[in-house]
């Protein structure tokens, strides 16, 4: 059960990190605003509870893992309102969700 | 490990230091800066200074950056190039980093145990705090008690800085922007589309409130105290004036209300000193306000804590105000 318990927060963690990694070279790589919005709230919401959700079973029943929770609770909610809020007021300026042409970049 | 932590940290912290020199775009500068103390609370949580980190995190990353934020609605977002090149200023500050660098050699190293400031009072307070203060966390015991003359001063600081704010930049556009906002029919702004927006805090202002509450009574048992609380506290109210305007909030508390919170802040923790002087202690010894000393200590930090908070908050939630005022001013 304990080996269980670590390999399976093992692997949460190592996809969270896999996840932050990606939405980080995401962001720089990404052709316009919404494709590297995509990729930051991959990073928000994807890698944070993979993460938090690791750390959860390797602190098993504990204070900690009520307030982990707290966190990934404040967490799924905020970050993806947080990229609502960010493509809503993109739209309104005037940002176009279509890729720009290879030779405009 | 925290070797390496360390090192990736403070290679970052370089890193956005250089940035916010090379960048223009004050935007930018201000999330950055951001950055800057977030880093810096992370650095304080691996030298295990939790109170501190969360103070940095609070109100470096919190309350600063939306202070800067709501200034540069009120100026210009680009920074001018300075007309020279200049190097006179260049020179100070290398003189002056290589006097301060030169002036750290004969300090004790980093966790030196013989250092000074581990053999002078710290021994006391780690070891009698507990039995002459009473509260779990040895921070809080310092912070208002053994060095209750400095945290007063600390609130006066914040009180005066409120002060200058608003004696600098005051409320003297206020009434006139409220008129002509309704003179102009603009009653509603623009998050009244932001949906999900308003939803999400309204969701969150009363857990906000809530969580400023457990910091600042908890502040005996564990990190917090009346500075995050009363930052955490007014960041709920700067929420709530982003979602319903200024106008609304001021509705909530006005300007003139929160200046007499602050003063009165202020005045209770002031107030406190004096009681104990009058009941025949000395100024700010708790010990005398009960019969038992340490319920005594206990009081008189859970009364200062709240003074702290209250003027933290108010001044906090006046600063922002002033500053989102002079915004709707130049619109």
């Amino acid at each position: 059960m304990e080996t269980f318990l670590i390999l399976a927060s093992t692997l949460c963690i190592s996809i969270g990190v896999f996840l932050g990694i990606t939405g980080a070279v995401g962001i720089f790589r990404m052709p316009n605003f919404f494709t590297r919005l995509h990729a930051a709230s991959v990073t928000d919401s994807g890698c944070a509870s993979m993460l938090l959700f690791g750390l959860m079973l390797q602190s098993g029943f504990t204070v900690a893992t009520v307030k982990l929770c707290f966190i990934l609770f404040f967490l799924l909610i905020s970050s993806p309102t947080a990229g609502h809020a960010l493509s809503k007021t993109a739209l309104s300026c005037g940002a176009q969700p279509t890729p720009l042409p290879r030779e405009e970049r | 490990m925290e070797l390496i932590i360390d090192i990736t940290l403070l290679t970052f912290l370089g890193l956005t230091a250089l940035a916010i020199n090379r960048i223009d775009k004050l935007f930018c500068v201000i999330m950055l800066s951001g950055i800057y103390s977030l880093l810096c609370a992370s650095l304080f949580v691996t030298m295990d200074a939790v109170d501190v980190a969360f103070t940095e995190a609070a109100v470096g990353t919190g309350i600063a950056t939306v202070l800067l934020l709501s200034t540069i609605g009120a100026t210009e977002t680009e920074q001018r190039s300075a007309p020279h090149r200049p190097l006179f200023a260049l020179l100070v500050v290398c003189v002056t980093g290589a006097i301060l660098v030169y002036g750290t050699m004969d300090m004790p190293a980093f966790g030196d145990p013989n250092a000074p400031i581990h053999q002078h009072v710290a021994p006391r307070y780690v070891q009698q705090s507990q039995h002459e203060i009473g509260s779990d966390n040895i921070v809080t015991s310092i912070l208002s008690s053994y060095r209750g003359f400095d945290t007063l001063g600390e609130t006066v600081v914040i009180f005066t800085a409120g002060l200058a704010v608003v004696g600098l930049i005051g409320f003297r556009g206020m009434q006139k922007f409220g008129d002509r906002q309704r003179a102009a029919g603009v009653t509603q702004n623009e998050m009244e589309q932001h949906l999900v927006l308003r939803i999400v805090i309204k969701m969150f202002i009363p857990l906000i409130l809530l969580f400023a509450l457990y910091v600042q009574f908890h502040g005996d048992f564990g990190p917090g105290g009346g500075f995050q609380a009363g930052v955490i506290f007014a960041s709920a109210f700067i929420f709530y004036t982003l979602m319903s305007g200024l106008d609304a909030a001021m509705r909530v508390v006005s300007p003139r209300t929160l200046s007499y919170i602050a003063a009165l802040g202020v005045l209770l923790y002031g107030g406190v000193g004096i009681a104990t002087m009058l009941m025949g202690g000395n100024y700010l010894a708790y010990n005398v306000l009960r019969h038992d000393p340490l319920h005594g200590q206990h009081l008189g930090i859970f009364l200062i804590e709240v003074g702290v908070g209250t003027t933290v908050f108010s001044v906090m939630v006046l600063i922002f105000f002033a500053f989102s005022s002079r915004k709707g001013l130049r619109q």
